[in-house]
């Protein structure tokens, strides 16, 4: 069979075992479309959470941009891991103990405001808007590199079958092929990892082969000749503070981004939302470690093979070729030697953030440009695996970003047909009208994800920034004062929203102005040494300390609502079926 | 009803556990893994610098440790406050 079979036999497998769940796990309430009736494992919530959290970028990009970035490139593994912590520890155990449906709500019913509720399912929606583009993109991108299908046709068969599954299954549906999703996307990321270890250093286990085989060495003596810092030394493409910032900012946002608050809502107990955060942790983090290693082994692999060899040499080999096609690499012979160069700097200047492959940047001797997505991409082929790995690698790709989308999806069609609907403009609907509406509310979510995905704005990656930013700085404050401070009131929650968004909005826009308005230049190079991807961690600290003045300036909030907190603070009850 | 102040001793007990933790993953996330990273990377964990390893790999781990530590001290405080479900 060719590779190209395979794939159609592979994903088309996985897409009909994803519908046969969906139809399987059904709904017929609301409780079952917003919260997947409160029947979920902890286990399968962690296996769900992870493939919820790890996003097409995750799978495809992320270990090709830590290969670039070498040490630095660990903002994303801490970041992205370490907000966990937060979430099971702060978050996570009270919000289940509330017993209710969304983010907005809690925000909304503890400091009594719509304002609060409102602004909440704002900021919900808008985050869950920036980050579905990005997904449905990365559908496109799989189905286009892997079986020649046009992206357009790809992103809308990846909207079909998410909304088969999420509109007849809500909550549940999602969840139950979301664990799905990520025991196929592990295996498919582990199989070429494990055998990229076990080819270059004979230990087939990552990471146990990037601590104790000499690659990181090897690596580090070769970046050293060829001009390049070690692989190894901290701070070489971002500042230590703007390394924190970052982390920082990833970690706040990734606790307080709704799509993945709300998978905590669907465990029986406070208890298994404890639990599940651990699962989900453990789950994230066999690929969060297979990551880094597959980005140090292979970068080590391609200077090896490709650098101080003559061109027509290198282009015979198979997966040079192929991905040469697809634009991914490319090789140019600068100085007309024959002999491909790998040096620091760019191969080909730049059009509109793109490479220009008819442009060569003669202002350094690099001859090589990679794609961050070839680390992963390229894998099976440089370890000479079977096509069905390939395929399987197509399959993993398009579970990692069904899965988020499906998750974002969820959380969008609350955020309007619970929080804005329901909670604001009609609290009479009847329980009939709020599931059908909940289902309708996916529809124009859908047609957004399909539109943004077939044309996505140029700026996609660079707002997901925004997203973390407006995550930390809005929710997560709000959310943790609710829980933590007894004292905390509406107008104390609601200007430090106000304060921190607005903060936090406007740094990034002046920050990203070339990329949000087409500006020459930023308006803004950045705050204090710290960059849009940290400026979160700024806004949540304004929001907190603006919140914990004005709170403590206005009276105190009224009794019930600190009985809620006394409430929530105790994991007795959670399962009684006192529910909205 | 139970009296108000073994809740309050159970409410106590959890955020002195929380800010623990806490510590441990601060320190863990941006002292040794960001601000000592490059003066421990002179020291090697097998043969990988350790600054660097914590920050790829250690730090990790750490974090899945102290989720399970979290929830199994608190199974014990649930317990011993009465709180617990079933």
């Amino acid at each position: 069979m060719t590779v190209e079979q395979w794939t159609y036999l592979i994903v088309g497998l996985s897409f009909a075992l994803y519908i046969y769940i969906g139809y399987a796990s059904r709904v017929r309430d609301t409780k079952g479309f917003y919260v997947a009736g409160r029947g979920v494992p902890p286990i399968a919530n962690g296996a769900a959470t992870a493939a919820d959290w790890m996003s097409a970028a995750s799978f495809i990009s992320m270990a090709g941009l830590i290969a670039t970035l070498g040490y630095d490139g660990a903002i994303y593994l801490m970041g992205w891991t370490g907000g966990y912590v937060l979430l099971a520890l702060l978050l996570a155990p009270y919000l289940r103990k509330y017993r209710k449906f969304t983010v907005p709500d809690f925000v909304g019913d503890r400091y009594a405001s719509q304002t609060a509720r409102t602004l909440a399912a704002l900021a919900t929606i808008f985050i869950s808007l920036v980050y579905v583009a990005g997904q449905m993109r990365g559908v496109g991108i799989v189905f286009s590199r892997f079986l020649a299908i046009d992206i357009a046709q790809g992103v809308l068969l990846g909207v079909a079958v998410t909304a088969f599954f999420a509109i007849l299954g809500g909550m549940k549906g999602v969840t139950w092929t979301q664990a799905a999703q990520y025991t196929i996307l592990i295996i498919a990321y582990l199989i070429p990892g494990v055998a990229l270890a076990y080819l270059l250093t004979g230990n087939p286990i990552p990471q146990l082969a990037f601590a104790f085989s000499d690659i990181s060495e090897r690596l580090n003596q070769l970046q050293t000749d060829l001009g390049f810092s070690e692989y190894t030394a901290p701070f070489q493409s971002k500042s230590m503070l703007d390394v924190l910032a970052i982390t920082g900012a990833l970690m706040v946002g990734t606790a307080g981004l709704p799509h993945v608050i709300i998978r905590f809502y669907t465990t029986p107990d406070v208890r298994s939302a404890r639990y599940s955060a651990f699962w989900a942790l453990l789950f994230i983090g066999l690929l969060y470690t297979t990551a880094p290693a597959l980005a140090m082994f292979a970068r080590y692999n391609l200077i090896n093979t490709l650098h101080g060899k003559p061109m027509e040499q290198v282009r015979q080999i198979d997966w040079v070729a192929k991905w040469e096609q697809t634009g991914l690499l490319k090789l140019v012979d600068k100085n007309g030697d024959g002999v491909v160069q790998f040096a620091k700097g760019k191969a080909f200047l730049e059009k509109s953030g793109k490479p220009d492959f008819n442009a060569p940047d003669r202002s350094n001797p690099n001859e090589v440009y990679l794609d961050n997505d070839i680390i992963v991409l390229s894998t099976p082929e440089v370890a000479q695996l079977a096509p069905f790995v390939i395929a399987l690698l197509a399959a993993g790709g398009l579970a990692a970003a069904l899965s988020t989308a499906s998750g974002l999806l969820i959380a969008m069609s609350s955020a309007v047909a619970h929080d804005l609907y329901y909670r604001v403009f009609n609290p009479r609907a009847p329980e009939r009208l709020r599931l059908l509406v909940g289902r309708l509310a996916m529809v124009p979510a859908l047609f957004a994800a399909a539109y943004l995905g077939i044309n996505p704005p140029g700026f996609v990656a660079q707002v997901v920034a925004f997203a973390f930013g407006l995550a930390a700085s809005g929710l997560f404050p709000a959310i943790l004062s609710g829980i933590f401070d007894r004292r905390m009131n509406a107008q104390g929650a609601i200007a430090g929203m106000v304060i921190g968004l607005g903060f936090t909005t406007v740094m990034i826009a002046l920050m990203r102005a070339p990329q949000l308005f087409g500006a020459p230049e930023p308006y803004l190079k950045d705050f204090f040494g710290i960059s849009a991807e940290g400026i979160g961690i700024v806004g949540m600290a304004l929001n907190l300390i603006t919140a914990l003045v004005v709170s403590r300036l206005t009276p105190p909030p009224p009794a019930h609502i600190q009985e809620i907190v006394d409430s929530i603070r105790i994991p007795r009850g959670a399962g009684e079926a006192l529910e909205e | 009803m139970k009296s108000e102040s073994p809740l309050r001793a159970y409410w106590r007990a959890n955020v002195r556990l929380i800010a623990t933790l806490l510590t441990v993953w601060f320190v863990t996330a941006y002292g040794v893994s960001i601000v000592f990273a490059p003066w421990l990377n002179q020291f090697r964990l097998g043969s990988t610098p350790l600054g660097f390893w914590l920050a790829q790999q250690g730090s990790i781990y750490v974090f899945i440790l102290l989720i399970w530590i979290y929830a199994r001290a608190m199974d014990t405080l649930d317990r011993r406050y009465e709180v617990h479900e079933d």
